[in-house]
């Protein structure tokens, strides 16, 4: 039985941490973040949950913490957004390279300058090649159950890999939503104790992080490229475990309304909710319009994307990021190349807005689908499309 | 040091690498030959040395070794030629010299 209640998605992410009893939380407490320490601290403290709080004098040493307590086995959790996950760069590729299962959420923001703490993705498109699985969320019932679902998958023997959780800044981080909250006994069953194998233990000595001169280095990030690849497999078990525990089942490419569409709007994140909205005004004219929600970001599930858009005629992709001077936006440019190789493939035309907590709105939507399907047919001179930007948008050329 | 064959980058490929990389027979460094890229050697003189063992505990690489005669002597098997231990030699009994200049 489950409790519905009303938490914002900062409080989501505390309640399913609390719930998956972590060892050890590391944080720094200042600008960028949000209420997810807080929230943790405050339990912490209330004797709620019994974890080792650590307050860090940054967010690369919360990384670095975290490592460290991943090393000797303990479950250990790390949130941040914005600038904050910029200075934890380096400590990223640490904790994919060494297998540490450690989870982190992130409300994602956008980056200085100008300075901006508001939902943006340029904060997660930075860190999308540091070996994490990434899952982005649209509401903050996933926020929660992601949360969960990260600990059980990045902890699977047969996994081992570190978890970000995205959720767009204030737009799920900051507001309150219904949210049901399973009971502990039920996550109990979902998530077992972790058991990680190679723990650190005076006991029985070994050594984690040696170095890698230029005769294994290849064939130790071999090793972890096919590795991350195949455990999308336990991601998608892991999201039918959830489902046949809690009812709600989660799939790495995600279709609404996309039957027999032609024209398919693809989306990470919030927005995905509002774009639905137009897709029912659509589907109620008779137009054939439907939904991508592209969950699970990494490892990038090819075969399902491809299978997803293999008889639409129009994609339109929507990245709420700048790859500066890049051939598109990132999610944009990678569908691109995903779809290169197939037969008969859809066109692609990409947008980019809602940069810096800029609000996109149904009426921005609308637009989207129209100038979508217009550059699809007639194509244009700028890479990608911008919308809601004052100011007609020219020379975003190669 | 003896026995054990040392295993080498090439009696791996991707497939048979611990997960992380992790190493997970402890202790393996004390069979590689960790000294050989040094380029200045330390060089004791008994005669100026009195058995302190101020080198022994400041040795980074814990490559002073203690002598059988009670002296304490730079194991140039391991010994990176970092300069430490002639550094905190109250008596100067360890002097760096150039390896290329033996
Ligand atoms: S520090 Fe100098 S005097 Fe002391 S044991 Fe070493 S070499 Fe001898
Ligand atoms: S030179 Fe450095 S590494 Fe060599 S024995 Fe002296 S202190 Fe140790």
């Amino acid at each position: 039985m489950s409790r519905r209640v009303a938490l914002e998605g900062s409080h989501a992410v505390a309640e399913a941490v609390r719930m998956a009893n972590v060892d050890v939380i590391a944080s720094y407490p200042i600008t960028p973040q949000t209420h997810i320490p807080e929230r943790l601290a405050e339990m912490v403290a209330n004797g709620e949950l019994d974890a080792e709080y650590i307050p860090v004098e940054s967010e690369h040493s919360a990384m670095s913490a975290c490592v460290g307590a991943a090393a000797v086995g303990a479950r250990a959790f790390n949130t941040t957004s914005g600038q904050g996950l910029e200075l934890m760069h380096e400590v990223l590729y640490v904790a994919s390279s060494m297998r540490y299962p450690t989870v982190m959420a992130i409300c994602n923001r956008g980056l200085s300058a100008p300075l901006s703490v508001w939902a943006d993705h340029s904060d997660a498109m930075a860190v999308r090649d540091t070996g994490w699985i990434q899952v982005f969320c649209q509401n903050n019932q996933e926020v929660f159950d992601m949360t969960l679902w990260a600990f059980r998958v990045g902890e699977d023997p047969r996994v081992l890999f570190p978890v970000m959780v995205y959720l767009d800044g204030f737009t799920l981080s900051h507001v309150i939503e219904p949210v049901n909250l399973p009971q502990q006994e039920e996550v109990d069953r979902f998530l077992p104790k972790l058991q990680y194998r190679f723990a650190l233990n005076p006991d029985n000595p070994m050594t984690h992080g040696a170095f890698g001169p230029p005769d294994i280095y290849t064939e130790a990030k071999i090793a972890q490229e096919v590795a991350f690849r195949k455990s999308k497999e336990v991601l998608l078990q892991g999201w039918k475990e959830f489902g046949d525990i809690f009812g709600r089942y989660y799939y790495p490419v995600e279709l609404y309304k996309a039957e027999n569409a032609k024209t398919l709007l693809v989306l990470q994140g919030s927005l995905s909710e509002t774009a639905k909205l137009v897709v029912d005004k659509r589907r109620e004219s008779g137009e054939p319009v439907g939904l991508i929600y592209l969950r699970l970001w990494r490892p990038f599930p090819l075969h399902e994307f491809r299978q997803a858009v293999k008889d639409v005629d129009t994609l339109i992709i929507f990245d709420r990021c700048i790859s500066f001077g890049g051939p598109g936006g990132p999610v944009c440019s990678e569908i691109r190349s995903a779809l290169y190789d197939m037969e008969r493939r859809p066109k692609v035309v990409g947008f980019v807005g809602g940069l810096g907590g800029r609000d996109v709105s149904v009426g921005d939507f609308e637009h989207v689908i129209d100038r979508g399907r217009e550059v699809a047919k007639k194509g244009s001179e700028e890479i990608f499309e911008t919308v809601g930007v004052r100011g007609e948008v020219v020379g975003i050329r190669g | 040091m003896a026995g054990k064959r040392l295993k080498t980058a090439y009696d791996f490929t991707w497939r048979n690498m611990e997960v992380g990389n992790i190493v997970t027979e402890a202790g393996n460094a004390s069979l590689r030959r960790t000294g050989d890229w040094r380029t200045d050697r330390p060089i004791l003189d008994k005669e100026k040395c009195n058995k302190c063992g101020l080198c022994w505990l400041y040795c980074p690489d814990g490559a002073v070794e203690l002598l059988e005669d009670g002296y304490y002597e730079p194991d140039l098997y391991y010994c990176k030629g970092c300069g430490i231990c002639a550094d905190v030699c109250k008596r100067e009994a360890i002097i760096m010299i150039q390896e290329e200049e033996i």
